[in-house]
């Protein structure tokens, strides 16, 4: 095994959070994700704007020559919790990491710093629910241009491009004017999903997609835990908070036994989560020879907990939970979402089960 | 204050007077207490040099590279991590001065008689009673149970009620027991496995004289929280390999016996796996904020973690081995001094890990602690508070 994972924050991390967190209060508050999800437009671009171009966060994981911050998958993950605690309906995780991922892997030219300053969005067309290594969807490449149709596509209504795998092996770079995007009605508000019609789109071979798709799907997976821990820790926070306020039987239901064993149970589930999603992001951050395995723990540990939060605070904020004006929803759909997107637990246990050497029967 | 290099320096030192490979390893053990390098974070005098605790680990690795003798923490694991602290932190200079050093030296072992058939989660309901008499000698009468290493300690750190008219956290008071009067006796405690790991301590007309009481008469509550914290600070805060827990011995069960495998066992034992990869790092990560000294309340949750797995990877062991764990290795009543849960197989692990959500504050007082210390969360509604102990009703 390799050295030991840096699992703390840096001051500079936290001051990275604190200044993240500070513009999501400002300008992502709950009734105005809730307002913004029933619109034609679910997505926050005004935020997103204030994100990539006010603060550069689009470009963490590029290099400054190629016109990124030259950041690591720490400062990310930090990033990515806010934004799960916040829920905030912006094309960070698919843009910022999974579709830089893939281009980092090959010949991007100018589309990586188009992403990096957010001047354009990318997507990767692969359906959401895939793990790495796992067998995606292509489209045909024939006479030069593309064709097909890609369902389960996360934040491609806001994508100015598209990453496309094409059955000739090659990964191209679709500008999202020549295809047809169409929303689909998705579980998660915040992050939907869009299906992708190709009738003889141009697109520009950027190499090979399989290391390309891997890459971005297994940096996607890890850094999806912190997002799952800053949305385990809303649910769990916002809960604590409500139950020592609201009363039945005239004492704070926060304070009867079974429900406050629940929490620090919760608790307890968040605190190690936190380790394990650390520790994925200081592999990736270090290329640690153990990153896989950080990655698959990380993953398989991260769903069942976040849907377990967001579940309990439901359940827990009584009716009021049920209803569409608390935001408790949302955080439900995002962490139901989340614990299939790039891959369930149960795909990344059996990742794992070769990895560590415990085989199936 | 003193430094790295300082401490580096100073092992040196020590290593070159006394070589480990010539020197008599209790003679040594005595020599490292002299030069400050037992415990660095103690004062000068009392083994330490009132240096940064993280600055431990220096002095350790450099002794272990040597071959320095350690003083087998676990064996006298309850006067290090639980006696030495209230010592040092309640202690007049003269006990610290007595105690402390063949303490450390694993010359003189210690037990804790806290525990009472009637006062388990509930310490403050004890009812060992120690009446003063005109002489200002204590004498003590009462039954105490779950007592680790009782029948090899010399001393013990003992609560007992001095007040019964106060209320029952009020009335209690600390001391330290003789272990070798004659009016104390050490019975073992056979237990689920077998084994007889613990005692039970009965108590008859012990005499205590004052000068051997820690705090104030009264303040014995408070006295024992300081052993409490850093009970459970002992029982969290080991630093695992990978697989260095019970999932262990499970996992190489499995890579070894492909026979034995079921797809119901892999899926749970993966299950089981990522949750103990999980509290591991928890623990590295505990570890690394005490290190930084920002310690977090993580370490109230990893006794609870671990309790549950223990249990849980145990039990699963047991099923995995089939014919074979319908077998156990040995019932014969033994009085181990160190809880093995290495040596031994798969069904003494199951039935001794149910010991872990027990032992040192069970699971749903634990939860409580969280709920309501981490958490902040409104305390049980309590009819003892304010009662004189006497009055409780038993």
């Amino acid at each position: 095994m390799s050295a030991q994972p840096d699992l703390l924050y840096s001051e500079e991390e936290e001051a990275l959070r604190a200044a993240v967190r500070d513009l999501l209060a400002d300008h992502c508050d709950a009734a105005g994700v809730i307002a913004r999800v029933e619109s034609d437009a679910p997505h926050d671009r005004e935020l997103w704007k204030l994100l990539a171009d006010g603060m550069g966060l689009a470009g963490l994981l590029v290099p400054e020559e190629q016109g990124g911050q030259g950041a690591t998958h720490r400062e990310v993950a930090v990033v990515l919790e806010e934004l799960g605690r916040a829920v905030a309906p912006v094309p960070f995780l698919t843009s910022a990491v999974v579709a830089t991922e893939a281009l980092l892997a090959g010949e991007a030219g100018d589309l990586l710093g188009d992403l990096a300053s957010g001047r354009k969005i990318g997507t990767l067309a692969v359906a959401l629910n895939l793990p790495a290594g796992s067998a995606y969807k292509v489209v045909r490449h024939e006479g030069g241009a593309l064709h097909g149709e890609l369902t389960g596509i996360a934040d491609a209504a806001v994508a100015d491009v598209l990453l496309v795998p094409a059955d000739d092996g090659g990964l191209y770079a679709v500008d999202a004017s020549a295809a047809t995007v169409t929303p689909q009605v998705s579980l998660d508000l915040t992050r939907p999903l869009a299906k992708v019609v190709l009738d003889g789109a141009p697109g520009r071979l950027l190499g090979d997609a399989e290391p390309a798709v891997r890459r971005a799907l297994r940096a996607g997976a890890a850094l999806l835990a912190s997002e799952q821990l800053g949305l385990a820790e809303w649910t769990l926070t916002e809960t604590v908070r409500y139950l020592k306020e609201r009363k039945q039987f005239n004492r704070p239901v926060g304070g009867f036994q079974a429900l406050k064993h629940r929490l620090a149970q919760l608790w307890l589930e968040v605190v190690n989560l936190r380790a394990a999603a650390r520790n994925a992001a200081d592999a990736l951050a270090t290329g640690s020879d153990d990153a896989d395995v950080a990655v698959a723990v990380a993953q398989a540990f991260a769903a069942p907990v976040a849907v377990h939060a967001a579940e309990e605070a439901l359940q827990l904020h009584g009716g009021i939970g049920m209803t569409w004006e608390h935001p408790v929803h949302l955080y439900l759909k995002r962490a139901k979402a989340d614990s299939i997107a790039y891959g369930t637990a149960g795909a990344h246990r059996a990742a794992l089960a070769e990895l560590v050497d415990l085989p199936s029967p | 204050m003193t430094d790295a290099a300082e401490l580096r320096r100073r092992t040196a030192e020590l290593l070159a007077a006394f070589p480990p490979a010539t020197t008599d390893r209790v003679d040594f053990l005595r020599a490292r207490f002299d030069a400050g390098l037992a415990w660095v974070h103690y004062p000068e005098g009392l083994g330490g040099l009132g240096a940064p605790r993280s600055l431990q680990a220096v002095v350790d690795a450099d002794l272990e590279a040597e071959g320095a003798p350690d003083n087998d923490p676990r064996r006298i694991g309850i006067g290090l991590g639980m006696a030495a602290p209230t010592i040092l932190a309640y202690g007049t200079e003269e006990q610290k001065r007595r105690y402390l050093r063949p303490l450390w030296t694993g010359e003189e072992v210690w037990c804790q008689l806290f525990s009472e058939p009637g006062a388990g989660s509930d310490l403050a309901a004890l009812g060992t009673r120690a009446v003063r008499e005109s002489g200002g000698e204590w004498v003590v009468n009462g039954q105490k149970v779950w007592t680790s290493s009782a029948h090899i300690a010399r001393w013990a750190i003992l609560i007992a009620r001095t007040d019964p008219d106060a209320p029952k956290h009020r009335g209690i008071t600390y001391f330290i027991c003789d272990m070798t009067d004659p009016g104390v006796e050490v019975r073992p405690l056979r237990q689920v496995t077998g084994e007889a790991e613990f005692n039970e301590v009965f108590i008859t007309d012990v005499r205590i004289p004052d000068s051997r009481r820690l705090g104030e008469i009264g303040d014995g509550w408070k006295v024992a929280q300081t052993t409490l914290n850093n009970e459970r600070v002992a029982i969290g805060g080991m630093r695992l390999p990978r697989e260095g827990g019970m999932i262990g011995p499970v996992s190489k069960t499995w890579r070894e016996r492909p026979e034995l495998r079921t797809h119901d066992l892999h899926q749970r034992l993966l299950q089981l796996w990522v949750e103990a990869e999980a509290a591991r790092l928890t623990a590295e990560r505990l570890r690394q904020q005490l290190v930084a000294g920002q310690p977090g309340p993580e370490g109230a949750g990893m006794k609870l973690a671990f309790a549950r797995l223990n249990q849980e990877i145990s039990g699963l062991e047991v099923e995995l081995r089939g014919e074979e764990g319908l077998l156990y290795d040995d019932w014969t009543m033994r009085r181990p001094e160190l809880v093995d849960f290495v040596g031994r197989d798969a069904g003494y692990r199951y039935l001794r890990s149910k010991g872990n959500s027990i032992e040192g504050g069970t699971t749903e007082v634990l939860l409580n602690i969280v709920a309501e210390r981490v958490l902040g969360l409104p305390s049980e509604p309590r009819t003892d508070k304010d009662v004189a102990w006497k009055d409780l009703a038993r």
